[in-house]
């Protein structure tokens, strides 16, 4: 997948941000069909919401956060380089939209054990 | 003469074949402290095997016409030295990505030239012959911005580079999107609204995006990527202009 | 892959987005804390025009935004063109923008 000339942080970011980007849209129906639970089949729900007490879901559903704030903070990022006057910095820009990323999911770890 | 001869001697790969396809062939060639990437082709060619096709002109980086991929990576062959692209590896050389192969190390341009028409890159002046001519200030921002671009080899480095041309054989790559860019903001062209409509299209300037490999690889410094996003904020303008 | 109407809604969408995401990152960040149950979860939700509002137009915007992403992914990576991939983008909107308002509704009608 890294050929040589993909060998730059841009290209690394882009890989990110389009990864990011498929999983949630692969997470999201089966984000939606639990959350129908809650008329459906309460109690399923209930059952279901219990497997977050285990320490791995807790490690995955970080996971999700990551990648909903880094795929957030990197499209930002986007915009503002495609909308808003050229800065020079866009490696560092994108580097700070992936360190905001983490400390999003490191937030989130924090407030969930 | 043969490289046996010489006090040291360095393994080469070179591709071979034509648009049916082809493999890497293994020579041995002199290596000196300075030679660049074309010094190397010159010589498996002259001392080798003449039948090795490769394309150049100029040797001093104005021409354009010696691109090729080197170790994986996009390079104007003539003022990449050797020693600068190699790290005690084998040094490979190999035909433009993204172009259909001709022979050997020469790829057929058309399409690359036929998508600067298509982007509109061709200039359309704005005044005849015998009109006054209109002054343009050098210091005035559009000026700045079309300066940006004009230094443009038509190499061909910065497509071979592009993953979105890679996918998507439709769309028109960095080089002609930045002569587009450079026309919209040359006060002597005369319709930019012809140029942003161009660059709408599906395969226009909204396919990209912003690896950074057309900016990372231009030999001569140009920043494609950066007239790519000034070309995507003029449309988004003029998208907003038609509806408000 | 993408003409000029295609990137807005792109972008525009994405923009819709952007303090809904942040939105919905600190209700997570906030509801976690003790574990989550069903009856909490909707204690917050049922019945509030304003969490309709805010999770409706979420899943409208994400549904339009998804479907272009996965349009252009599917265009270069599955190399789909033409008509078959103008028909797989709208099914993926209106999976997404069908699936995403069933759960809308089942968390904040009633």
């Amino acid at each position: 997948m890294i050929q040589p000339h993909r060998s730059h942080s841009l290209y690394v970011f882009f890989l990110l941000h389009r990864v990011s980007g498929l999983a949630l849209a692969l997470f999201l129906p089966v984000h939606f069909y639990v959350l129908s639970l809650a008329i459906t089949d309460p109690t399923s729900l209930d059952s279901f919401l219990k497997l977050t007490d285990i320490a791995a879901v807790k490690i995955a559903e970080a996971l999700l956060v990551f990648l909903l704030a880094m795929h957030l903070f990197g499209g930002l990022r986007l915009m503002a380089m495609e909308w808003l006057p050229w800065t020079d910095w866009q490696k560092s820009l994108a580097a700070a939209s992936l360190a905001l990323g983490l400390c999003t999911a490191c937030l989130f770890l924090l407030s969930v054990f | 003469m043969s490289a046996a001869t010489d006090s040291k001697s360095m393994e080469v790969s070179v591709w071979r074949g034509d648009a049916d396809g082809g493999e890497y062939r293994d020579y041995t060639v002199p290596a000196y402290d300075n030679q660049t990437v074309l010094d190397v082709v010159s010589w498996i060619q002259q001392q080798q095997d003449a039948t090795l096709t490769y394309r150049f002109a100029c040797r001093v980086g104005m021409c354009g016409s010696c691109a090729m991929t080197v170790n994986g990576k996009p390079r104007w062959t003539c003022r990449t030295h050797v020693n600068k692209v190699t790290r005690g590896e084998k040094l490979t050389i190999a035909p433009l990505r993204n172009l259909p192969v001709i022979k050997d190390l020469a790829t057929d341009m058309d399409e690359f030239f036929e998508k600067w028409v298509k982007a509109k890159g061709v200039h359309e002046p704005s005044t005849g012959r015998h009109d006054p001519m209109v002054p343009v200030d050098p210091a005035s921002k559009n000026r700045i911005t079309a300066s940006e671009g004009i230094e443009c080899i038509n190499c061909a480095v910065c497509y071979s580079a592009c993953d979105t041309v890679a996918a998507n054989p439709d769309y028109l790559g960095p080089a002609a999107l930045q002569r587009a860019w450079t026309l919209v903001n040359d006060e002597k062209n005369k319709d930019a609204n012809t140029v942003l409509d161009a660059v709408s299209q599906s395969g226009g300037c909204h396919s990209c995006h912003s690896h950074g490999s057309c900016t990372q690889y231009c030999p001569v410094g140009l920043n494609p990527m950066k007239a790519v996003a000034g070309l995507k904020r003029a449309t988004a303008f003029k998208f907003w202009r038609k509806r408000g | 892959m993408l003409d000029v109407r295609l990137y807005m809604a792109q972008r525009i969408s994405a923009l819709v987005m952007a303090p809904l995401v942040i939105g919905h990152i600190a209700v997570m960040i906030y509801a976690v804390q003790g574990g989550l149950t069903t009856a909490e979860i909707l204690g917050r939700t049922q019945g509030s025009i304003l969490w309709f509002l805010f999770y409706g137009l979420f899943v409208l915007a994400v549904s339009v935004h998804a479907a272009i992403g996965i349009r252009v992914i599917a265009g270069e990576w599955l190399k789909l063109r033409g008509f078959p991939l103008t028909v797989f983008s709208y099914a993926v909107f209106f999976l997404l923008l069908s699936l995403g308002l069933r759960a809308v509704m089942a968390v904040t009608w009633s």
